[in-house]
Parts: structure tokens; sequence; C-alpha cells
């Protein structure tokens, strides 16, 4: 067990240090590093409490996909004078206090969890379903998800599917004057519409139409 | 005392995967250089070594002595991080990658899932070194990785959840002990063909070597590195090839199961079996090299999602459907 203990307390000790370090450094690109740091040392804590699948869809999906499009958002920003504006000019100041009331209201809400957590464990036994351990953590997901719970798992993959969509409609827009290569028409051309075998004349060369 | 013994006992059982898998990486990269002259009809690498099987070594010393140089404006840390993660993630992955029956460093349920997540962190390697080199050809090259890698990799994703529909787990050994009867390339042959092109996407190389093409970007993310900064991005791709190779051949091939069940086809162990599917597939990826044209950049992401994606997509919903129907799904 002592190992086990061992490494619970190196991944955590990362994992804050690193979330920490993600709201603190000045650098934002540093700020995503760090921020998948956090991520694959979080999906390293669900590994080690037996949740081998949620660990692993943790890292496929949110570091492996979602923080790839953080990092290219912030690397496209000009990060030298992001740095004058959030972190040395007294302007623009007005984050902190938002920031603040969202970080007070979070802070409640996980007090209001942990305390409902303490005082009515039965709330929380209420509800969770039998772990065997003959079936492989996959198995035992499938099971769930695609039987009692396949509404809501139908429902949220539609908000996703509607948030692309959306996504999608907000920033098409439809711009004039744009080249655009047909494969069709590429692939499709022929040698009788496409050259012409010309006599020339010495000396004096031919016109060519464009 | 247990403990120790124990920690002995994994550290020389992974020095004894890690070693032969970075003298294949070397030895690949020959025969890529080979294949590619032989298909040009030119000689390649012949002169160090017999068949000039040395070259890569001479190439390694040659990189190790050369001096690393650091530009001034890149940011120093992620710039040295970048080839390290690059390297160390195209390692990690065969922990998990069956050699035969029980033959297998770290057997997980989740193994597929492993190689998929560890796969999908190589593209950081390669946004890292072009971001931190400050410069815009690498920076370039970064960004077209970023986009390829993340386009391919959910047509691989798709891909594998066809295999997985006839296996029902997640373990690798478990993908290839479903093959006994039947390799999944037989039944899954348009899934094969496509599995192995967005490999090339996946692994960056021809015709999809977008991020490092020579002609555009100089080398892509590449260009700032030098000596053994630059042998080590190298490296790292070479072993990412050979192991989706590896995978290829687990995934569709059989892995370590022998073509015909017979009495002198038996005696090979599994292993043998499996480095020549991987050769197999290299010698295929190696001649598409020197084959194809490069890829323009919106026919790449072309083909990757409106063709592979709805192609894969469509045959998962063929397996699933012909599973279910003839009641073939695999129970636990």
């Amino acid at each position: 067990m002592i190992p086990h203990a061992i490494f619970f307390y190196i991944f955590s000790i990362i994992a804050i240090i690193s979330a920490i370090m993600v709201t603190v450094s000045k650098n934002t690109v540093h700020s995503v590093f760090f921020l998948i740091l956090d991520f694959i040392s979080i999906s390293c804590l669900f590994i080690m409490i037996g949740a081998e699948f949620l660990g692993m869809i943790m890292l496929i999906v949110y570091v492996g996909a979602v923080a790839v499009l953080f990092l290219f958002v912030v690397m496209m920003l000009n990060v030298a004078q992001q740095k004058n504006q959030w972190f040395v000019s007294k302007e623009n100041s007005s984050h902190i206090p938002v920031g603040l009331i969202i970080s007070a209201i979070i802070f409640f809400e996980l007090i209001i969890v942990i305390g409902g957590w303490k005082y009515r464990p039965e709330l929380f036994n209420a509800n969770s379903s039998q772990i065997t351990n003959d079936v492989s953590n996959t198995h035992s997901l499938g099971q769930i998800l695609y039987t009692d719970y396949i509404h809501i798992f139908q429902i949220s993959g539609m908000i996703l599917l509607i948030a692309m969509i959306g996504a999608i409609v907000l920033t098409f827009r439809q711009r004039e004057g744009v080249k655009t290569q047909s494969y069709l028409k590429q692939i499709s051309r022929e040698r009788s519409e496409g050259v012409e075998v010309l006599e020339v004349p010495s000396n004096r060369g031919v016109k060519i139409d464009d | 005392m247990d403990n120790l013994n124990l920690i002995f006992n994994e550290v020389y059982k992974i020095f004894f995967l890690l070693i032969p898998v970075l003298v294949s990486v070397a030895m690949i990269v020959w025969l890529d250089r080979r294949v590619w002259a032989f298909v040009q009809k030119r000689q390649g690498p012949n002169v160090v070594g017999p068949f000039g099987l040395l070259q890569s070594l001479a190439d390694a010393l040659k990189y190790i002595f050369k001096e690393i140089i650091i530009p001034a404006s890149s940011n120093k840390i992620i710039f040295i991080l970048a080839p390290i993660i690059t390297m160390t993630l195209a390692l990690i992955s065969w922990a998990v990658i069956p050699f035969g029956e029980n033959q297998v460093l770290a057997n997980i349920n989740v193994g597929i899932l492993y190689i998929f997540a560890v796969s999908s962190l190589g593209v950081y390697g390669i946004i890292m070194g072009g971001w931190a080199s400050n410069s815009k050809y690498p920076f370039l090259g970064a960004i077209r990785s970023a986009a390829q890698m993340v386009s391919y990799e959910v047509s691989i994703g798709i891909i594998i959840i066809n295999v997985l529909l006839c296996v029902g787990s997640l373990n690798l050994s478990d993908i290839v002990m479903a093959q006994q009867n039947m390799w999944f390339i037989i039944p899954l042959f348009p899934m094969f063909v496509i599995f192995f092109i967005s490999a090339l996407a996946e692994t960056n190389r021809p015709p999809f070597d977008l991020p490092e093409a020579e002609a555009e970007l100089v080398a892509g993310y590449q260009t700032e590195y030098s000596g053994m900064m630059y042998a080590m991005f190298w490296l790292g791709e070479y072993a990412n090839i050979l192991l989706m190779c590896a995978l290829g051949s687990i995934l569709f091939l059989g892995g370590w199961l022998s073509p015909i069940d017979l009495y002198p086809f038996n005696l090979i162990p599994g292993v043998f079996w499996l480095i020549f599917k991987i050769l197999f597939l290299f010698i295929l990826f190696a001649l598409v090299k020197a084959v194809v044209p490069r890829y323009r950049y919106d026919q790449l992401m072309r083909l990757g999602w409106k063709i592979f994606l709805p192609l894969s997509l469509t045959y998962v919903i063929l397996t699933a459907s012909y599973l279910f129907y003839f009641n073939l799904l695999p129970t636990i």
C-alpha cells in the first residue's frame, strides 16, 4: 500500500502545483502547458483508483483534442502585447473582482458538495450502482450508459452537436471572389480541351489569347 | 527486499524491450533509405558496414558530436523539452504491444485506448518545438502538423471502433486472439486501407509530410534543431512509424498468429511473425514514400474529413448491423 500512497501524493502534488501555475504564470502558452500537465496527472489519479477507462478518455479528449485547440488559439495571440495589457498597466483590472466573485461561488459550491457527502452519506449511496469486480471497467460503464442512462447520453450528444453547428453558423460567412478548386473539374480535364498544338512561324512567334 | 526485486525485474524487462526497439528503429531508417533508393534505381547507403547496415549508427555518432544550437530568441525550456517529449511518447507506447501470448510488458485492459491516447499526445512534441523555436517556418510546420494529426486521429479512432466491435475487448492480446479463425483484414479490408493511409498522415510520412515539406518550409518544426536534439525528433518519428506498423498488424493482420496454422509454421515463435508483419507494413510505408507525390494541404484536409470520416462511420454502422443481425456480437 505504501507505493500506492507515494504515487498518489506525487500525482496530486503535481496536479495542485500545476493548477496553481496555470493561473500564476505570466506567459499564456506556459499556462496551457501547465493545464495539460494538470490533466495528465489527474488522469493518472483516475487510473490509480481503478477507473482506467475514464483516465484514458480524459487523456484522449482533454489532452489530445481540447488542449490542442486551446494551444492553437493561445499561440496565435500576441503574447508580448497581452502581458502589457493584463499584468502591467492599471487598465482592464476589472478582471480581478469578477474572477474573485466566481472563485468564491465555486468555493461555496465545493463546500456544499463536500458537506453533503460528510453529513448525509445515504444520499450518495442511494443511486450508485453495484460495482462488480468480474467485468472490466469498460464493460460495466457501457452496461450502465447504454441501458439506464441511454436517453441522457443521447441528449448530451445532441447538445454537443447543436453547439458544434451553432459555432459553425456563427463563424461562417459567404465570401465573394474566392477562387475555389473543383476536384471533379481538375480530374475530368481531357487532352482535347487542355492542349492545343500550334504551327509557330519562325521569328514571329504566336499570340495566345489567355 | 521483495519490492526491490520487483523493481529490478521490471527495469530488466523494460530494457529488454527498449533496446531492441531502438536498434530496430536504427535499422528501419536504413531499410527505408534502401527501399527508396531501390525504387529510384539508386544504390542508397551501402558503404558503412555490410550492405551499409551500420549507416544509421554512423549517422547517430555524427549527430552526437555535433553542437546543439539553441536560438537566442527561443523559449529555451520548451525548446529543449520538445524532442524529449516526442522521443518519450514514441517509446512508451511499446509497453502494451503484445509480442506473443503473455509476452507483453503491461497487459492492461484498455491497451488500445492507451496507444490511442499516447499517439494523440504526440502532437505536443511538434507544437512545442515549432512554437518555442520562435521562427516562421517551424511555427507554420507545427500548426500544419497539429491540424493534420488531430484530423486523422478522428478517423483512426473510428477504424479502431470497427475492430473493437468484432472483439468486444480493449485488450490488445484479446484483439489478437479474436483473429484466430479469420484475420480482420478480410472482413474489414476497406478499413485496413483507410487505416494505412491515416497512419501515413498521422506519422507525417510522405505523401502527407506537409509539416516538414522541404520545398515550402525548409524542415518544418525541425528547422532550428541541430545535433542530438534533431536526432531525437528523427528517432521519435521512426519509432512512431514502427508503432503504427505494429498497431496495424495487431488490429488487422493477426498480431503474433501464424498465417497458416499447420505443422511447420506453428514452430516459428509468434515474435517472428509479428516482426514479419511489421516489416511488411513498413516496406509498404517506404514504397509509398518513393512512389506518391506530396498532397496539397486542402486536399489532405478534404481527404481526412470529407472522405475518410464518413466512410469509416458508415462502415461502423454496417459492421454493427451485420453483427447484430446475425447475432455475432461478442459477449463478455
